[in-house]
């Protein structure tokens, strides 16, 4: 593969942002002919973004996106079509009322008919060199998720497309989909195609890829040319992405010391957890034998990649979501068999990370939603009447003791920005009687101001002695914040790290499932 | 009694069934092409209610039928228009637009009409009927089916056509692609918002045909809410028909046998309220619904707007 080849597709300073949130910093990005380059990322890294722009379907701020060389704007998802850009997209793109063949053929001039005849020829072609088999009369609902990638792949093959774009493609296959899959990658490269290959699995960049993009907060934070991808073995790879992905930044405006505090081991943990399990939905995997305490002023962080049971975790613990199993004791006392609003009561408190769906009620006023877990409480309901004169007396009161920037007591809390938002879950939760606070990922989705703010009363939360679980999936935040850093994978506690010089890296070996 | 198994009282019934029927019919191959896009498309009876109250005219004045039947599917369309706009290319909320249509249709062409014709309502002459040959010759069901205006054999072959249209064109393949998954019709390059519009115009166009029939052939006037629930009708045959036009054609019928019972029994003399035949049409609508209810299959994005790239 000589370097001269010129890229199909490259991005130049490509920037895109969304009301609060900058998915896409200024990402440079070169796609070759004849290569897989995997575009490496956690959730909310930009990677969907990315490819918006790039298969259509969202259009750059700043920045350029060349096709052939030529500084191009892609207006569509029929422009990139045209242009040779198919992608398959993390949620399958066919009807499944329809045949696999009247999928591939739809998108034809809607006065000709069909070309049936003419599309079981290409596809024959096709699948011949691919070496893959495909039923084009079955309806897509009959087939495997596998069998209806592989009908993506060969719709972008039909529409004879130079660089195939997948997302996430392996999120939802078997491990043997997931070679197959693999497998088939080769072949359509060595045809001469380009793809882009979506993952946030470590493992299958390695195993895949010929090029690698790490992207991170936005930014592209690295790149692995295939040069080094072939000089390296496996296992040096995936060292240095962890590197790319969890290494610290240079001038990171977010870095802070933290202060060694000594947490006295003798205290009685104020959170014991044992053995406890969830079952496993649809969308969410279970958990199962989790097991932890927590001290008096200590702040015990979860670290992992998105999805694999943190949320299953906070509710489980709150009483939001049914137990299998296991024992949750507060202060030595059981409250597994517990109500939420029980819970709450004696001390344990969760300040969920959605904090409008779940958190607030987005069209009552931020008073009230300071309030809402007392709702008919005395002295802010009386015998079932809300007490205007007394709620707005707290209400202010937890505004200027929380900083809440907020036009009035009386403004819906949903127009207010997510810091703010932030702020009067915080002034809600830690109100009086707190002993255990968990956090799910409090500064998600916030701007550094308001991160470092949240950060600081997480921390003066534990130092009033209050225990404190922190999940999140930002790896600096824990590291610059907890005593003990323990790593869930796939529904379970792989390991807990002591936070000390060496815990990033043994907590980055723990998330992609080696041993500390 | 005697008269209510009589040759004469039968194909009365039927006649009058075919004649009741093809509104319906209308309504519903309408109904079902923009359900099938993905539109649920509330506002038929008002476009109704403007086909025939603008076929009613265009016949009136021009004298001719064919002009009637041109000038109903305009209003049709017409209406068709501000649906389009606001639920397709805006993204309103479809059942709110819908019924505000509607009502705003009954208003305005009864206002219209008012303003026209003030108390009297003029009547057009009699229609024209093309008889079939030989099979129109047949005992009870000739004079019923194969005497009838030439629109109504044109009608049922629309049923036949728009069959073919679903099964065997691209444009079946994009409109159902609309209903049933948008983003997978927009990612292959079609514009979903065109797809629907089309999809709406249609049912405008149909919908206005069968006010106009309403109006010039089954009535031979127009008075205000002349369509009676005729729209709301085709909403339910459409939701039962589960996306095949024959199925429209067969509850079409049933629902016009229903309706025809009312002029069929009055002529055979049987002493029944009206107001109570009147409902049978809407009993049987319930019968309908109960029976078969569980078997309407909607498009999974049917009543929701498409907004590219949102989740």
């Amino acid at each position: 593969m000589s370097v001269a080849k010129r890229d199909i597709v490259a991005l130049e300073g490509v920037t895109k942002r969304f009301p609060g949130v900058v998915a896409n910093d200024s990402v440079d990005l070169a796609i070759r002919p004849g290569e897989v380059h995997v575009l490496l990322g956690e959730n909310g890294a930009g990677k969907s973004t990315l490819i918006g722009m790039l298969s259509g379907l969202q259009q750059p701020d700043e920045g350029r996106i060349l096709v052939g060389g030529e500084p191009t704007t892609i207006t569509s998802p029929r422009h990139a079509l045209a242009l040779g850009i198919g992608t398959v997209f993390q949620h399958m793109m066919l009807v499944p009322t329809l045949t696999v063949a009247e999928n591939l053929l739809l998108g034809g001039p809607w006065w000709q008919r069909p070309k049936t005849e003419e599309l079981e020829a290409r596809v024959a072609e096709i699948t011949r060199t691919l070496g893959i088999t495909v039923k084009l009369h079955a309806k897509v609902s009959e087939l495997s998720l596998g069998e209806q990638q592989q009908v993506e792949i060969l719709r972008a093959m039909v529409r004879n497309s130079r660089l195939l774009i997948l997302d996430e493609s392996t999120s939802m296959l078997t491990p043997k989909g997931i070679d197959e899959l693999g497998a088939l990658m080769r072949r359509l490269v060595e045809q001469g195609l380009a793809i882009v290959f979506i993952t946030h699995k470590l493992k299958e960049a390695a195993a895949f890829g010929d090029r690698i993009s790490v992207l991170k907060l936005g930014r592209k934070v690295g790149e692995i040319p295939p040069e080094r991808f072939r000089a390296l073995g496996e296992q040096a790879i995936i060292g240095e992405i962890v590197e790319l992905m969890f290494g610290k930044q240079k001038d990171d405006p977010e870095a802070a010391e933290r202060a060694v505090r000594t947490i006295r081991a003798e205290a009685a943990p104020l959170l014991e957890v044992r053995d406890l399990g969830v079952a496993p939905t649809d969308d969410a995997p279970g958990l199962s034998s989790i097991s932890f305490d927590i001290r008096p002023g200590e702040l015990l962080g979860i670290a992992g990649i998105d999805g694999n049971g943190q949320k299953q975790l906070a509710e489980a613990l709150a009483g939001q979501r049914a137990t299998v199993g296991g024992s949750v004791r507060l202060q030595g006392a059981p409250i597994e068999a517990l109500s939420v609003g029980e819970r709450r009561q004696r001390g344990l408190r969760y300040l969920t990370d959605d904090r409008l769906g779940e958190g607030t009620v987005g069209t009552f006023p931020v008073s009230i939603n300071f309030f809402l877990k007392q709702v008919g409480a005395a002295p802010f309901w009386r015998k079932g009447v809300e007490q205007r004169a007394e709620i707005d007396k707290r209400a202010a009161q937890l505004v200027r003791e929380y900083d809440v920037r907020t036009p009035s007591l009386k403004t819906p809390v949903a127009r207010l920005s997510g810091g703010n938002i932030q702020k009067v879950l915080l002034a809600r939760e830690l109100a009086e009687g707190a002993k255990v606070v968990i956090f799910n990922k409090p500064t998600y989705g916030l701007d550094l101001a308001n991160t470092l703010a949240s950060r600081q009363r997480i921390r003066d939360t534990a130092a009033r002695g209050l225990a404190v679980l922190l999940i999140s999936t930002d790896l600096e935040e824990l590291l610059s914040m907890c005593d003990r850093i323990a790593v869930i994978s796939n529904g379970s506690l792989v390991g807990t790290v002591e936070n000390a010089d060496d815990a990033r890296t043994k907590i980055g070996r723990l998330m992609i499932g080696l041993a500390a | 009694m005697t008269g209510l198994f009589s040759e004469v009282f039968l194909s009365a019934l039927l006649f009058g069934a075919v004649t009741a029927a093809i509104p319906l019919l209308l309504a519903g191959l309408g109904e079902q092409m923009s359900e099938k896009a993905g539109v649920l498309n509330i506002g038929i009876e008002g476009m109704m209610l403007a086909g025939a109250y603008l076929g009613f005219v265009g016949a009136f004045y021009s004298g001719s039928l064919w002009l009637g039947f041109l000038t109903g599917a305009g209003g049709g369309i017409a209406v068709a228009l501000v649906m389009a706009l606001l639920c397709v290319r805006i993204g309103l909320n479809q059942i709110v637009i819908g019924i505000a249509l509607t009502l705003g249709l009954e208003g305005l062409t009864a206002l219209l009409h008012h303003f026209q014709f003030s108390r009297s309502y003029p009547r057009l002459p009699a229609v024209d009927v093309t008889v079939i040959p030989l099979l129109s010759a047949i005992p009870v069901i000739g004079p019923a089916l194969f005497r009838q205006h030439l629109i109504v054999y044109l009608a049922v072959a629309l049923v036949f056509a728009m069959g073919y249209i679903y099964r065997r064109t691209q444009l079946g393949l994009n409109l159902q692609a609309a209903g049933d998954k948008p983003a997978a019709l927009d990612v292959a390059g079609i514009d979903v918002v065109r797809t629907r519009t089309i999809a709406v115009l249609t049912t405008g166009a149909l919908a206005g045909l069968g006010g106009a029939f309403l109006a010039n052939v089954g009535a031979g006037l127009f008075i205000p809410f002349i369509t009676n629930g005729a729209g709301f009708l085709g909403i339910v045959l459409a939701m039962l028909a589960r996306g095949r036009p024959v199925w429209v054609l067969f509850g079409a019928l049933l629902f016009g046998v229903c309706l025809s019972l009312t002029t069929a029994m009055q002529v055979a003399g049987i002493n029944i309220p009206t107001d109570v035949i009147q409902m049978l049409p809407f009993l049987a609508v319930m019968v309908m619904l109960v029976l078969f209810g569980r078997r309407a299959s909607l498009p999974a994005a049917l009543g929701i707007p498409y907004e590219r790239g949102a989740r």
